[in-house]
């Protein structure tokens, strides 16, 4: 690698920057410079792939200056995984937004060309986030990746400027707020403790009291940003009343950060002990039923997706517990493959939940079904996304959930099962409920419109809730992805 | 004549890619969605019957793709996969050619075609599947791909029908998954191994194999709508005429026999199953769902109810012979998995025409309507008698060879049930003939204008399906027939021992 | 010794205002108050780390505390900034659906 060409490690997270930077400077165009750097950084990300298949696990020092204090990026095989992700659904939301955005301006929101204008700066500041804490090999770093996250999350949160979206807003931004300051408090005593920064450096750290506060610090504020149950209370309301293209991204992406680092804090270790890994699969538990009874009482098809989400992370929590800490080197998997799972759906379902609330003029569940017109295509991602959701086979989601619950049987924790067959059972009746008004016929008054065949907007979110379900047939490819440069050691 | 190792997987494709393509078409495309509806079965069963050929030829299919580790996806075209994937691929063509008359001119034809052809691409999937885990993932297509279908009125009835239905198939549906999950842990294959994978299981831990059999039949009970399991079959006859035809004959209901057969034969093997005790309460459960089937029958006025419970009764023949574990009980539950497909989907569409076309819903109404509509009350009768098991027609066949199973498995008491099952066949089908041949129609019906004209696309269908019923009832021993071809199945499971 | 409680002090300290902070985003009713809340954890957060950063003399402070400490103090002047604006339009829109 020259000087004078960066790393694709390093343009993964410039080309996105600079993206937001123009977009921002040139409003007009911003739709065009926004696509075109996440085109950008999907081919530095795949020239990265290539490199990682080559070299397993890829070092990059920034500014000639590494570990254990600089600032060292690091490439393996799920942070791959992830930055493929990520550009995946950026492009997928991308021109789903521009279909959105340009729509009529909803009643007390902000000018349609206004959210046109802003969506791409804040989307590609995002990116820069997100793909900056995949990349990040030290704790500082990932704190303030985690910061451009959370700022250009509030950002896309309140992009509609409604009232509703406004204070949901502002609630989320100090859950984050907060998260982040325990996070760097945690950070800051992990130092004190170790000397270091770098993740590398808290694999050899001797298991201490104050290091065992530290990482307590560093949870709570992970999950805080994660919406754990019951540190959820911000999600359902900023999700639901974002703009669809917004929710998505927030859904699918936001969420993600917080567990990925707790991944990666795992996999440094030492885990602060088997009982908190146990307290997080009995919090997931609280999230998988009270998420569930929440989206089975929700009134609007967007707090219904969001309510779910909420029961969806708890899953991920109850999937890294299923086999207890010793189990902990191949339970990120079935964490891994639920949270490509649930973004890929995620993003899929809210854009087809903004579509059918753009062409119904509503998304209140019990009067779906009074519509003479139906989004039927929009209507078909929602019921695609919901069946990965649901883990119906052989979506993405099912994979995860299957590996989930073959990990907790072959453990004998017998009752991680039993709460997976629960959540999936909640799930299934709270998207019937949605499923069943895009069915419905009779209570329509008026003339029905009859189904008229594509429309491009329906695309987006019919190719990446089709995603969601046919992506669990390359499962096996995504698990190979995953291991390169072994994440969590040795494949056993 | 090249090799085609890919034959089984594009079998499941003409299907498959055919959903999404008739969904998105819109719906005036009506002459297009025809052609491309029939186009596509036509072709499955040209690619059915070549790749019967060739397996009969020796040419072994199998298609694996790796899921997870250890784990495949697996098509296979065995016999007894080759059995049921030609009765739904005939079988799928005739009720195409009936849904495009029925549906002339209705609502949603665009989403019925879509998901119909879904359904009949998962029943081929859990036909050819390899292993339990492919077949579940087929299962699951099944009831999701079958719901729009069962709601398609989009009624409260027809709504109220679907939920149960969900309901029930679903938290089947998660047994199966959790069996699934059990047998790959126990067993750690799902793969379906003439004689069974479960023996050293059984060995060391007798009581986790009887508890994964009891598991796995209930999952698969729910759609063989084992009694008491059954509650949906009858309720989601609110579907339109060709969704209940198909799913009484090849897909919902068959699906989870035809699992029970895998299972048993498969998973556990016959004689394993035998040694762990679990065969009879099996025989037992379908003995009871028999007459208990039968029974309910007699009471239904309406004439898709009676006959849905009359399926409850003759699915689970198939049960019952597969549990008598011998050879000869055998033949005869796996004909009778395509005789009973064929008789009853014969019903379905002529009880349909009788709805389309002189508003005939009702037993009650039925009075004189043989003379009415006499090319389809003449394939009712005809599959009618067959289902009580006169000879020739298909369903003596089976009855036979259940009964001389029966014997051969030293449980005499077979006889009996099948002799009382008949009666109540008997007691159930002839009022209708009865009414239908024998009796004037009431002088409101008679004058009453014909609400439908009944067009080629209806009328032809059930007296074509009415000529297999005669055709492998009396052809029953020539070659290619399907009880020839279940002879040659059984004499694989069973090692050779006939 | 003396100096060691000295720091010790500091940080208790720092952890007060932290405790303090925290309370107030929990408890306050008022967006302002939960902002200005926040911001009192941020402080007591930037007191714990430097007050752990001291070295008793002639050793110099950690640097690194400090530097976390400084951009700790970034991000939460621009969220803040991104707050109070947030506020603001609110206030002018809920003022607005009263009248």
């Amino acid at each position: 690698m020259t000087d004078v060409m960066p790393d694709p490690l390093t343009l993964a997270i410039l080309l996105p920057l600079f993206g937001a930077i123009a977009a921002f400077l040139l409003p007009r165009a911003a739709p065009a410079i926004g696509l075109g750097a996440v085109v950008a950084t999907a081919a530095a990300i795949a020239v990265l792939g290539h490199l990682v298949v080559q070299a397993g696990t890829i070092f990059v020092p920034l500014g000639g200056w590494g570990a254990p204090l600089g600032i060292e990026l690091r490439a393996d095989g799920l942070a791959l995984a992830m930055l493929g992700l990520t550009a995946l659904i950026a492009l997928g939301v991308g021109l789903g937004a521009l279909a959105a955005f340009a729509g009529e301006t909803e009643v007390g929101g902000q000018p349609m060309a206004r959210q046109r204008a802003f969506f791409w700066p804040l989307c590609l500041l995002l990116l820069t986030g997100m793909n900056g804490v995949y990349l990040s090999n030290d704790l500082f770093n990932l704190y303030v990746m985690l910061e451009v996250i959370s700022l250009a999350a509030v950002g896309l949160a309140v992009l509609g400027g409604t009232v509703a979206a406004l204070r949901a807003g502002l609630a989320y931004m100090y859950a984050s707020l907060l998260g982040a300051l325990m996070m760097l408090l945690g950070v800051g005593f992990v130092y004190l403790q170790t000397g270091r920064l770098d993740l590398a450096g808290l694999a050899g750290a001797p298991d201490s009291a104050a290091l065992s506060a530290a990482f307590g610090l560093m949870l709570v504020g992970l999950a805080l940003k994660t919406a754990l149950f019951p540190l959820h209370f911000w999600l359902p309301e900023a999700h639901a009343n974002a703009t669809a293209p917004a929710s998505a991204l927030l859904s699918a992406l936001v969420v993600k950060a917080g567990l990925y680092i707790l991944l990666r804090l795992a996999e440094a270790g030492p885990f602060p002990g088997e009982a908190i890994l146990t307290l997080m699969g009995v919090l997931g538990t609280g999230a998988v039923l009270w998420g569930g009874v929440q989206a089975l009482r929700a009134e609007r098809l967007k707090l219904l997706v969001a309510w779910s989400t909420v029961a969806q992370m708890g899953l991920i929590f109850v999937a890294l517990a299923r086999a207890g800490l010793e189990g902990l080197s191949d339970s990120w998997r079935a964490a891994a493959l639920l949270i490509l799972a649930h973004a890929v759906a995620k993003a899929g379902m809210f854009l087809a939940a903004g579509r059918i609330k753009d062409v119904i003029g509503h998304d209140r569940i019990s009067e779906l079904d009074r519509s003479a017109v139906r989004p039927a295509l929009a209507q078909l991602a929602f019921a695609l996304a919901a069946i990965s959701l649901i883990g119906l086979p052989p979506s993405l989601g099912f994979i995860g959930k299957w590996s989930l619950m073959e990990g907790a049987m072959m453990a004998g924790n017998w009752h991680w099962v039993a709460v997976t067959m629960a959540g999936t059972l909640l799930s299934v009746a709270y998207f019937t409920r949605a499923l069943t008004g895009f069915l419905r016929f009779d209570r329509v008054r008026a003339p029905l419109d009859e189904h008229r065949g594509w429309a491009l907007a329906d695309a987006p979110p019919v190719v990446l809730a089709g995603l969601a379900v046919g992506l669990g047939l390359a499962a096996g490819p995504i698990l190979a992805v995953l291991d390169l440069g072994t994440p969590f050691g040795a494949i056993p | 004549m090249i090799d085609m190792p890919l034959l089984p997987l594009i079998i499941l494709m003409t299907s498959l890619g055919a959903a999404p393509v008739l969904l998105a078409l819109p719906e005036r495309s009506a002459r297009l969605r025809t052609g491309l509806n029939l186009a596509v079965a036509a072709v499955k069963v040209a690619l059915v019957i070549w790749l019967a050929w060739k397996a009969a030829h020796g040419v072994v299919y199998d298609l694996r793709l790796s899921v997870l580790p250890g784990l495949d996806l697996h098509l296979q075209a065995d016999p007894l996969a080759l059995m049921f994937v030609a009765l739904s691929a005939v079988l799928w063509l005739v009720t195409t050619i009936y849904s495009v008359g029925y549906l002339e001119r209705g609502p949603h034809r665009a989403r019925f075609f879509g998901f119909f052809s879904l359904c009949v691409a998962a029943t081929v999937g859990i036909a050819m599947a390899g292993n339990l885990f492919t077949f579940l993932l087929f299962y699951e297509l099944l009831t999701l791909a079958t719901y729009p279908l069962v709601i398609h009125r989009g009624t409260a009835a027809a709504l109220r029908a679907g939920r149960i239905y969900l309901i029930y198939t679903l938290v089947g549906g998660l047994a199966l998954l959790l069996g699934t999950l059990a047998l790959w842990g126990l067993a750690g294959t799902t793969d379906f191994v003439p004689g069974g994978v479960m023996a050293e299981v059984a060995a060391e831990r007798p009581a986790a194999a009887q508890a994964l059999f009891v598991l796995l039949i209930a999952a698969l009970g729910v759609k063989a709508a084992l009694v008491p399991l059954h509650g949906w079959l009858p309720i989601a006859m609110v579907a339109p005429a060709p969704v209940s035809a198909l799913l009484h004959a090849v897909a919902v209901v068959k699906a989870g026999a035809f699992g029970i057969i895998r299972v048993v034969y498969e998973v556990f093997g016959i004689e394993l199953a035998q040694g762990l005790g679990v065969t009879g309460p099996l025989i037992a459960v379908a003995a009871v769902t028999i007459i208990y089937g039968s029974l309910r029958a007699l009471a239904q006025d309406d004439i898709k109810v009676r006959l849905a419970y009359s399926t409850v009764s003759q699915v689970s023949y198939i049960t019952l012979g597969v549990a008598l574990a011998g050879p000869v009980a055998a033949i005869g539950a796996l004909a009778h998995l395509i005789h009973q497909g064929v008789m009853k989907i014969t019903m379905f569409m002529a009880a349909g025409n009788l709805a389309e076309g002189l508003g005939v819903k009702k037993v009650s109404q039925m009075d004189g309507v043989g003379r009415a509509m006499p090319g389809t009350m003449a394939a009712f009768s005809l599959a009618a008698l067959a289902m009580i098991g006169l000879p020739p027609f298909a369903g003596f066949v089976s009855k036979w060879y259940l009964a001389q199973g029966g014997i051969a498995a030293g449980q005499d008491w077979v006889i009996a049930l099948l002799l009382g099952s008949s009666l109540l066949n008997a007691a159930y089908f002839l009022p209708l003939l009865h009414r239908a041949w024998f009796r004037d129609a009431t002088p409101e019906a008679a004058n009453a204008p014909a609400r439908r004209k009944i067009s080629l696309w209806l009328a032809a269908p059930p007296m074509v399906t009415a000529g297999f019923v005669l055709v492998i009832g009396v052809l029953a021993n020539a070659p290619f027939s399907p009880l020839e071809w279940t002879r040659f199945i059984v004499t694989r499971e069973f090692n050779g021992g006939l | 010794m003396i100096a060691l409680s000295q720091a010790t002090i500091y940080g208790l300290a720092g952890l007060a205002v932290f405790g303090l902070g925290l309370m107030g985003v929990l408890g306050a009713a008022e967006r302002l108050r939960r902002l200005i809340a926040l911001n009192l954890c941020a402080a007591g957060a930037g007191m714990v780390l430097i007050a752990a950063a001291w070295r008793s003399p002639p050793a110099v402070p950690d640097p690194v505390p400090h530097a976390l400490v400084i951009t700790g103090i970034v991000v939460m002047v621009s969220a803040t900034a991104v707050a109070l604006a947030l506020i603001r339009r609110l206030h002018s829109l809920e003022t607005d659906t009263d009248d």
